[in-house]
């Protein structure tokens, strides 16, 4: 029972860093129609502001301390921090302990920057091209935003952890009357939930329960009309291309701490959050939402050994096999609309 | 050939016009087909010179493609285009796991290889034919959906058939150290071979590696028996693929391109043409699977990857999906850049910039040395993105736009760009 | 063209028949053939010799390439008298002077493996057929080692495997025309055993978590052969998919069994994710029979253990070598602190065990030539069969004849506790003097491959 528990806990955890990505995607994909392929990049760059940030509040000055040596037997030199020297050591190392959740308030105007200016200067013009297009040149910009990173982070992962605060287990066995200890989980996996369906509620509140976003769904329900009644649908598009952009930092932000990231992250998770959004259903929010957790859940019980003895191998393919066979019995996947990229 | 393509509504060309131009036929090409044909037979057969512009030694050899691993690979992931361009191009199903084809026809013609003969035709023959079997099952389930939802399913399909060749299947596949030919595989109609030697894949005895070499000058070319082999291929594969796009069937499919809801409504089932040009395509994408083993005796899982099918729908709309040229060129591209590019370190950048004063070679190095050897990457996403911004028919529109620059009567476009931009009108 | 002259340079550059027990191609015999023919593929010409060095530089282990690359441009200086001659005055064998190879002066290639073997073998084709490498080394993973090794057999040049860790690569997959420096899955779990016992007693109940793919399954089965022959329980074993990123749900079923030992036999990008979440759920904090919960993971790199961070403090693991070797163990390890001079001195850091296996590597061909007197393959792979030699960092060594594989003391770290900078992230517990890991060359983890004869190529 407590292993099954576990397991839907594991799912709902994985399940919302993939509903997190999706969300972003199909913002993009499903309702602007713009297959983005950079969108897993966009999910890398949140996480490198985590890196970006945790490194500026390192950024330090040289002291050589004549007491100890280095490997080649060269005085030692040692990095103070600048934070160090402005808020006295202990404060200083607590800024820098808490970088993570101090780079979500530096992702947020970052990531809609990039994402505004990708729209305007990249994407806008793409809009009436063919979606292979729109493959080209997104993934090419996949690419060079991958590179660069590359260039100036390399290739290696680059821990970061998260606040020693957030270090620890939460015991629910205690809390839900098992053995203490036999249902534990982590601080962190359990903030990045609850940080995800906040997310997730804020930008669906945002388009339920503002003008703004009356209109923008009006527009991808009917973009012609809604130009023809005189509204700058445009503009409105941008907003909502920086906003999908931040959604997907702020994902890849809180993702850190959990595995920590390189430069090929974005990649790794492009593939899995289009079968989320394709899941889902084009053109539908909630139906991605939907989507990452239904997988999630679902590839976290393939996983264990218990299933993995009666299919072997089951775990590397359940993903896929599950959006087969939901395509196949749900033509347009679990709450897809009609004629969204259809043809 | 405007006279052939369906018109922007999409319905076929009246016959009267077929008639006419079937005055002017070779091989059953029209002739700027035809023309095209030749150009595309005097490209690959010339290849070891073309490829091969610059001296031995010289600095800028680092850019010579004319050695075999190279041109075999150009040859053989144009077949792969040129079949994915015929699903793709034509019908405008994007297929994003055509790689699992590839693959598959691999393995098969490596087990041939292991089990038969090492003998390159029956290797071949059944990676076409397992491919197109693969691909019959697949297309069939797939094709029931359309749009992002036939990609994704596609997708699906080749991303289980990776997982499953890197680790349950690695008793028949090798899992992530691969397959090759030993020399105490069974081989049943060839004999054993004597102990410790190597197994070479051969055409009656013409073995795929043999090369011979022409000195010229300063210049060195190479004339590779499997080249030769994987070009001829090519110009069959090619030829057929012209064949497909002129005929009546070619038509069709352009038809349900144009407007698949209306051909339903005429009372024509798209299905089964859909279907048949997915399965033609997967068996050219066997095709090139299985040159690739015949050429270099190895599979890897990695050919299933998503990446490798993505890299073949890159080819395709790089070069200009839908012309007929277009693919061959796309492939060739980015295997340029994966050969080519990726192999320029720091010191032949040095070497290259040796003529500058100190400090500016230097300079010169640092500002290249990012775009080349482990950056290659970038100046593939870079140029990704400049062709399909200045080009939107692909590179066949640069090509044209070239041409067009040096002709006399501007307004005659050439062949394929005439396509090309009939392909963004009829997207648009 | 016609004027052209019909001679060959050098020789094919590609196995061209001869030999091979197939028909020759008709239509390259004769007079063409004789000229210039020397007898082997790329016999270097003029006065100088080019070798390829092929790593990964692109994907997740480019780091790891970069560092390999390093380290060989290090060893061709050395080779090429300049620098300060790093391991060559160590090297128990005095036969290299700074004068290249045999007199040539040693010219390099590079190429980019992506860690694919597809790519791995293009890149070394094009480094065989146009650059005129006569030995091909570098790479990051078993995959690619045991691709590229099956071409150059092919192609009859000689392989000298960069870091290759499968048992495979010496064992089903073996080939006459390659050679390994790294140690195997076979000589980690060899290694290890007798000091995890030690270390945390006899009586544990190990949980194995293993990358579904070859190499994964042969550390898998040596780890776990050696560790059950001295009192250790396996509970499970559970594979995980390579494309795995997020391992909680693999982890939290080992809460919930009676394990106290978790072995995670994962590389590079899935080893740092699943350490890290295996610290996340606390396993290093627990308590099971009342025993200390401990982890494993039998093979870990320097750039691994940084990728890792805090999470690595106090894993047991193995490695090749360690640039720390001869300053805490002495003598025997001699070499070590010559080449992490000349390697600091240049690039500022200490080499990695990759960049260490690699800059051997060379220095060792180099040297096999130099004996043999011959670039010739089969003179070379003569040279080295059963060569012993001392100096190069890992104490006396031996390449074995039977299967091309290199013996030598293993060393086991552990991930330091509070490591002074990101380059000293591991100390050495222990080595496991080389007689504890040899193992016959019939042994079991290893059936199934043959060595084939030596091929000159053309």
């Amino acid at each position: 029972m407590d292993a099954i528990i576990l397991q839907i806990l594991n799912g709902l955890d994985k399940g919302s860093a993939y509903a997190l990505i999706a969300l972003g995607l199909t913002l993009i994909f499903g309702t602007l129609g713009v297959v983005n392929f950079a969108h897993g990049a966009l999910f890398m760059l949140g996480a490198f502001c985590a890196v970006t940030l945790s490194r500026l509040l390192q950024l330090s000055h040289e002291v050589v301390d004549d007491t100890r040596t280095d490997f080649l037997g060269n005085p030692l030199t040692v990095d103070v921090p600048y934070v160090y020297d402005i808020f006295g050591e202990s404060a200083g190392a607590a800024i820098i302990d808490w970088a993570v959740p101090l780079a979500i308030l530096f992702a947020i105007p970052i990531m809609i920057l990039i994402g505004v200016v990708m729209e305007r200067g990249l994407i806008k013009h793409f809009y009436k091209r063919p979606h292979a297009d729109q493959i080209l040149v997104t993934f090419g910009l996949a690419i060079v935003l991958q590179e660069v990173i590359k260039y100036f982070y390399g290739a290696n992962p680059i821990p970061t952890p998260a606040p020693s605060a957030f270090v620890g287990s939460f015991d629910f066995g205690a809390v839900l009357g098992f053995d203490p200890g036999s249902i534990v989980y982590p601080y962190w996996r359990l903030i990045y939930f609850f940080f995800a369906a906040i997310v997730i509620a804020a930008v669906f509140a945002f388009l339920q329960f503002t003008t703004f976003g009356m209109v923008v769904r009006a527009g991808m329900a009917d973009r012609e009309t809604v130009t023809l009644l005189g509204i700058d649908i445009d503009k409105r598009f941008t907003i909502m291309f920086g906003l999908a952009a931040a959604v997907a930092g702020l994902a890849g932000v809180m993702y850190t701490p959990i595995n920590s990231p390189n430069y090929h992250m974005g990649m790794d998770f492009l593939v899995l959050s289009f079968v989320v959004v394709v899941v889902g259903g084009m053109g539908s929010l909630p139906g991605a939402v939907l989507a990452g957790f239904l997988l999630g859940i679902i590839e976290a019980f393939a996983s264990m050994s218990e299933v993995l003895e009666i299919l072997p191998g089951i775990n590397q393919i359940v993903i896929y096999l599950v959006a087969i066979i939901v395509l196949l019995t749900r033509p347009r996947g679990l709450m897809g609309r009609k004629g969204v990229m259809e043809d | 050939m405007t006279d052939q393509v369906t018109n922007a509504s999409g319905a076929p060309i009246p016959a009267a016009q077929t008639r006419r131009d079937a005055r002017d036929r070779v091989l059953g090409l029209g002739k700027k087909d035809f023309g095209l044909f030749l150009l595309v037979i005097a490209l690959t057969m010339l290849a070891p010179f073309i490829l091969n512009p610059f001296p031995e030694g010289s600095a800028l050899s680092q850019f010579n493609a004319g050695y075999p691993d190279l041109m075999q690979r150009f040859v053989i992931f144009g077949i792969f285009a040129i079949g994915f361009n015929i699903l793709f191009g034509l019908t405008g199903y994007l297929s994003f796991g055509h790689a699992a084809f590839l693959g598959v026809g691999s393995y098969a013609g490596i087990w041939a290889m292991k089990l038969l003969t090492l003998n390159v035709i029956p290797s071949i023959v059944t990676s076409i034919v397992v491919a197109g079997l693969f691909a019959a099952i697949v297309g069939f389930i797939s094709l029931r959906r359309s749009g992002i939802y036939f990609s994704i399913l596609t997708l699906a399909f080749a991303m289980m058939s990776f997982a499953l060749a890197y680790s349950v299947l690695t008793p028949i596949t090798g899992g992530e150290t691969g397959m090759q030919l030993q020399y105490f595989d069974p081989r049943i109609l060839d004999g054993p071979l004597e102990p410790g030697t190597t197994p070479r894949a051969n055409l009656f005895g013409l073995e795929m590696a043999a090369s011979y070499q022409l000195e010229v000058g300063a210049w060195l070319f190479t004339f590779n028996a499997g080249y030769y082999i994987a070009a001829i291929v090519m110009l069959i594969a090619f030829y057929l693929a012209i064949r497909i796009f002129r005929s009546p069937f070619g038509m069709m499919l352009r038809a349900i391109k144009s407007n698949q809801q209306r051909m339903n409504y005429t009372g024509l089932n798209s299905k089964p043409y859909t279907l048949a040009a997915f399965i033609i395509s997967g068996m050219y994408a066997g095709l090139a699977g299985g040159l690739l083993v015949a050429m270099d005796t190895q599979v890897g899982a990695e050919r299933m990857f998503w990446t490798a099918s993505g890299e073949v729908v890159l080819m395709t709309i790089l070069g200009g999906a839908g012309t007929l040229i277009g693919p061959v060129l796309g492939a060739g591209f980015i295997k340029y850049f994966e050969n080519i590019v990726s192999k320029i370190n720091e010191s032949t950048l040095e070497a290259w910039f040796a003529f500058l004063p100190g400090g500016l070679s230097d300079a010169a190095v640092a500002v290249v040395y990012p775009f080349v050897g482990k950056g290659w990457h970038l100046t593939l996403g870079l140029l990704f993105m400049a062709v399909v911004i200045f080009l939107p028919g692909g590179l066949v529109q640069g090509g044209s736009k070239l041409a067009t620059v040096f002709r006399r009567d501007r307004n005659a476009g050439p062949v394929e760009g005439a396509a090309a931009e009939k392909r963004q009108a009829a997207e648009d | 063209m016609t004027k052209g002259n019909f001679t060959r340079r050098g020789v094919l550059r590609t196995g061209a028949a001869a030999g091979t027990g197939l028909a020759a191609p008709t239509i390259f015999t004769g007079a063409v053939w004789a000229d210039a023919h020397t007898g082997f593929t790329n016999a270097p010409q003029g006065d100088t010799v080019t070798l390829g060095f092929n790593v990964p530089q692109s994907g997740p282990y480019a780091d790891e390439g970069a560092d390999e690359l390093r380290a060989f441009e290090l060893a061709v200086e050395h080779l090429n008298g300049e620098g300060d001659g790093g391991m060559l005055s160590t090297f128990s064998e005095q036969n290299l002077d700074g004068t290249g190879i045999m007199g040539k002066r040693v010219e390099f290639v590079t190429g980019d493996t992506q860690t694919k073997s597809d790519a791995a073998r293009a890149s070394a084709r094009s480094m065989i057929e146009r650059d005129g490498a006569i030995m091909v080394s570098g790479g990051s993973s078993s995959g690619v080692a045991v691709a590229v090794q099956a071409l150059c057999q092919e192609a009859g040049i000689i392989f000298m495997a960069g870091l290759t860790h499968a048992n495979d690569t010496t064992g089903k997959d073996k080939r006459a025309n390659g050679f390994r420096h790294f140690f195997n899955s076979y000589m980690s779990g060899a290694a290890l055993a007798p000091i995890l016992a030690a270390q945390y007693g006899n009586d544990r109940k190990a949980y194995h978590l293993t990358a579904d793919y070859n190499w994964g399954y042969t550390t898998e089965q040596a780890v776990r052969e050696s560790t059950e022959a001295l009192g250790w329980e396996t509970v499970n074993t559970v594979l995980t998919p390579l494309t795995q990123t997020d391992f909680s749900s693999y982890i939290t079923p080992v809460l919930q069994s009676d394990a106290d030992i978790l072995v995670l036999n994962h590389y590079g990008g899935n080893m740092v994710n699943s350490l890290t979440n295996a610290v996340q759920f606390g396993l290093r904090d627990r308590q099971v029979n009342g025993k200390q919960f401990e982890i494993v993971v039998p093979l870990y790199s320097e750039l691994m253990a940084r990728g890792a961070g805090q999470n690595i403090a106090g894993i047991l693991g193995s490695q090749n070598w360690d640039w720390k070797l001869e300053n805490q163990l002495g003598d025997r390890y001699s070499g070590t602190n010559a080449f992490v001079q000349s390697f600091g001195t240049k690039y500022g850091f200490p080499p990695s065990q990759a960049a260490h296996t690699c800059y051997v590597q060379t220095l060792l061909y180099a040297d096999a030539v130099q004996r043999a007197g011959s670039f010739n393959p089969c003179a070379v792979v003569e040279a080295l069969e059963g060569f012993e030699f001392d100096g190069l960092g890992n104490g006396p060594t031996l390449y074995r004849a039977e299967d091309h594989q290199c013996f030598k003391d293993v060393v086991v770290v552990r991930g330091k506790e509070n490591p002074e900078n990101e380059f000293d992230l591991v100390e050495i517990v222990e080595v496991t003097p080389v007689d504890q890991v040899t193992y016959a060359p019939d042994h079991p983890q290893f059936a199934g491959g043959s060595l084939g004869e030596c091929n000159p190529g053309a």
